[in-house]
């Protein structure tokens, strides 16, 4: 099997697993307010689940809170760095020049799990199969997510709202039952997100800078007290 | 909000999310000794999905027990290691009949 069959294979599940979690994307989009390019334009160009869910709670507040968007977008997103450092030292040396900024772009938590997992160095013909599928996955679910947002009843539209907060407890009830550090981080973060929405003075920080300062609040408590032991990162 | 401002935030968000994928792939070689960083970084995801759930699930489906049932549903198939898809569908299967007896009663 040619390494770019490989890849497109490889990619096939995370593209079916993409295109539910975009669906949901695509129709918070249209519930808040966007239009359906609007959402799908997001998606091809971002291509990332938490930061588009958090930037669509500041995009729809209007103009204006362009520090607090990049802001909240380096914090959600910083795992990424993390990531394509230790896929750079995955990568062959077919992997140069140009290809290393395309092949940047679609770093991903489920590409960058799938592409590790290989047991040899991947090629930037893997990676380019590997990339492709999940992009057009994440496009699609974001448009037919738009379109039925538009056609569906109210109650069903309300009710799929809480699929992305599902995800987001699948990914990380099964590492925090394990790792009591982790649940630890997990619970310090909540507690702080459930202050800044209830408590007076608190609850007039915005979205963005809630989720900024939880975890980075969170995060810094659990590399002081919990450090994670040499080979335990991923 | 107008196009404008559309634009520029699209900018923003697909443009930092892109230099933070793309520049430590390109630029960095060696790898990251320092225990802290390297801990702060293994901690970021948990705390962000964390922040981003609580209370926001809680006013999700805009019915307060709806929302709990489907808290509830997804926290116990999500202990039991069901896969994201599994768990997110019975979330809206769980929040979409309450929002029925709801309407129903």
């Amino acid at each position: 099997m040619t390494e770019i069959k490989k890849g497109l294979k490889d990619g096939i599940p995370i593209a079916l697993g993409y295109i539910s979690v975009s669906f949901t994307f695509g129709l918070q989009s249209v519930h808040s307010g966007l239009s359906w390019w609007e959402a799908v334009m997001i998606s091809l160009t971002n291509l990332t689940s938490a930061g588009q869910f958090a930037g669509l709670d500041i995009l729809v507040r209007g103009g204006g809170f362009w520090i607090e968007m990049a802001c909240a977008q380096i914090i959600i997103n910083l795992r990424y760095a993390l990531m394509s450092l230790s896929l750079s030292q995955k990568a062959d040396k077919s992997v140069r020049g140009i290809h290393r900024w395309l092949i940047g772009f679609g770093i991903t938590d489920e590409i960058f799990a799938v592409a590790m997992g290989n047991s040899k160095d991947v090629s930037k013909k893997y990676l380019y199969g590997l990339i492709f599928l999940p992009i057009v996955g994440w496009t699609t679910g974001t448009l037919l997510g738009a379109l039925a947002g538009q056609v569906l009843p109210t109650v069903v539209r309300d009710s799929l709202c809480i699929a992305i907060y599902g995800m987001f407890l699948a990914i990380i009830i099964p590492p925090a039952k394990k790792n009591s550090a982790i649940l630890k981080v997990i619970v310090i973060s909540v507690l702080l997100s459930c202050a800044f929405k209830w408590l007076p003075l608190l609850n007039q920080v915005s979205s963005g800078f809630v989720i900024i300062i939880c975890t980075v609040i969170a995060s810094v408590v659990g590399a002081i007290f919990f450090p994670i032991k040499e080979g335990e990162e991923e | 909000m107008s196009l404008r401002d559309f634009f520029i935030y699209l900018f923003i968000m697909a443009g930092v999310t892109y230099l933070i994928r793309v520049l430590p792939f390109v630029i960095f070689k060696g790898k990251i000794t320092n225990r802290f960083v390297k801990s702060f970084l293994f901690y970021v995801p948990y705390a962000v999905l964390g922040a981003m759930t609580f209370p926001a699930i809680l006013f999700s489906t805009g019915n307060y027990v709806a929302s709990v049932a489907g808290l509830i549903t997804a926290c116990v198939l999500a202990f039991r290691e069901k896969s994201l898809l599994t768990v997110a569908i019975f979330a809206c299967i769980s929040a979409l009949a309450v929002n029925l007896i709801y309407m129903a009663v």
